[in-house]
């Protein structure tokens, strides 16, 4: 049971990663004035990703339909696809997640919870009008 | 100069013990503003203060009074800071100067790259709804600045609960509260000590915009709910890179409306926010307020009274003239 959970979470912390490199790459056509081969977006990213872990995301990000490609010599180049607000504001809110003061710059309706406060707080919801307001 | 020279660099110490206290215990608008001053006031004058102890060390170095025309022996003679204090000064004022330099270049890009990205955001009201399953809502700032809320939070809450949420990322956007933070982060950045403070502030802001929030509800209970169960359900979306933020903002705030068992681990912030709504709004405290800001005015002026006393003493020996 345990060597399941944990491979299961092995497999979550994956896709979630795989998800941030496509957010990265998106982010990268994004900000870029025209089309991008995979080398240059390898090299926008900076961070010595293998030039077929990039092929890879951009086909990826392409069979969902958010990139556009045509043929440029040997080689495929990729923009995004025209901006539809949800996909905008998505990569937006990923984007944001690389910065390193993205926490710093954002005002949170609400922070993260420890499992202290999640337990805290489910108490306080489940309390009788009146009863927490006491102390 | 003389001893009080060094009290700017031992209030930040009390400033970091009395932060916490200060913001469960001041009106959050008050709490704000007294809590970012003081942090700004407190690096300024504990810098200024390092800057003079070095600069002490500097015109005992003959060829320095040489250029600077000034008697060696007078500089020597009437100061009370040893050469070692005057080269640790420095080096601290080193250390200082290129952190807090460093957190300005990071803390303006992010900035920037938060206005241009909330100039970016699809529509052209204040308020952007995206389409994500994961329940989040923030504020961007910006000009102006604009405040995003996903279908995940939308469909999480009850309609009362959403005029909670917006009116709370209303208020920060229209309250410019990132230049409270930004300014506190800045100062503890320049001195570590006020970092407790800075942390005070992240989280008297919040409580600023539940406060307000409260008042265009006119239901703090509601106000109270609203923050429980978006927080509830934040936590409960697959998980995202929040726990930096937990941290950053601390454990401020202790409840006094929980259990026992509770307080032995401090409560993050966020049941501090709805604890502290749970219970009737604070008294202005103006004694609290009055001695906080005299305690920090003391500082910048004892920081301002040693400039002018170094001030004097070179020009005094400059009066004397090189020896």
């Amino acid at each position: 049971m345990r060597g399941k959970a944990s491979q299961a979470r092995d497999d979550a912390a994956g896709r979630r990663a795989a998800g941030e490199l496509e957010a990265a790459v998106l982010a990268v056509l994004q900000a870029a004035a025209s089309p991008l081969s995979p080398g240059e977006v390898r090299d926008s990213l900076g961070d010595h990703l293998a030039y077929t872990t990039v092929v890879t995301i951009l086909s990826r990000l392409h069979a969902k339909g958010m990139l556009d490609r045509s043929k440029a010599g040997r080689t495929y180049v990729y923009v995004p696809v025209a901006d539809e607000p949800g996909l905008a504001a998505r990569r937006l809110a990923r984007m944001l997640d690389a910065e390193p003061d993205r926490e710093a710059v954002l005002a949170r309706f609400v922070s993260g919870l420890s499992p202290t406060d999640e337990e805290l707080l489910r108490r306080m919801l489940a309390e009788p009008p009146g009863a927490t307001g006491a102390g | 100069m003389h001893l009080t020279v060094y009290l700017p660099l031992v209030l930040p110490l009390l400033a970091a013990v009395a932060a916490r206290p200060l913001a469960e215990r001041l009106p959050p608008s008050v709490a704000t503003w007294l809590l970012a001053a003081s942090a700004v006031v407190l690096a300024l004058a504990s810098s200024a203060v390092l800057g003079l102890l070095a600069l002490t060390a500097l015109v005992r170095i003959p060829w320095v009074d040489a250029v600077g025309e000034i008697s060696g022996r007078v500089t020597s003679h009437n100061d009370p800071a040893s050469v070692p204090v005057a080269i640790a000064a420095g080096a601290l004022l080193t250390v200082a100067a290129t952190a807090a330099a460093r957190a300005l270049w990071r803390q303006a890009t992010a900035l920037i790259a938060a206005g241009r990205q909330a100039r970016r955001l699809p529509g052209a009201g204040q308020v952007v709804v995206t389409d994500d399953e994961a329940a989040d809502a923030y504020t961007l700032p910006g000009l102006p600045c604009r405040i995003v809320v996903t279908t995940g939070m939308i469909r999480a809450l009850s309609e009362p609960e959403r005029q909670v949420l917006l009116a709370h990322e209303r208020a920060h956007a229209s309250g410019l509260h990132y230049l409270f933070t930004t300014a506190a982060r800045l100062a503890a950045a320049a001195n570590p000590l006020l970092r407790p403070v800075a942390t005070a502030t992240g989280y008297t802001v919040e409580r600023w915009a539940d406060e307000h929030a409260a008042a265009v509800t006119g239901d703090r209970r509601l106000a109270a709910r609203a923050i429980a169960r978006a927080a509830l359900a934040t936590t409960a979306a697959p998980p995202r890179p929040a726990s930096r933020a937990a941290s950053a903002l601390g454990a401020v705030g202790a409840l006094g409306a929980v259990s026992g068992q509770a307080r032995m681990r401090r409560p993050g912030p966020v049941p501090c926010r709805v604890a502290a709504l749970l219970r009737p709004p604070l008294p202005p405290r103006l004694l609290l307020l009055a001695v906080a800001v005299l305690l920090v005015a003391v500082a910048g002026a004892s920081a301002l009274e040693a400039a002018l006393d170094f001030h004097a003493l070179l020009e005094y020996a400059q009066a004397v003239g090189p020896s």
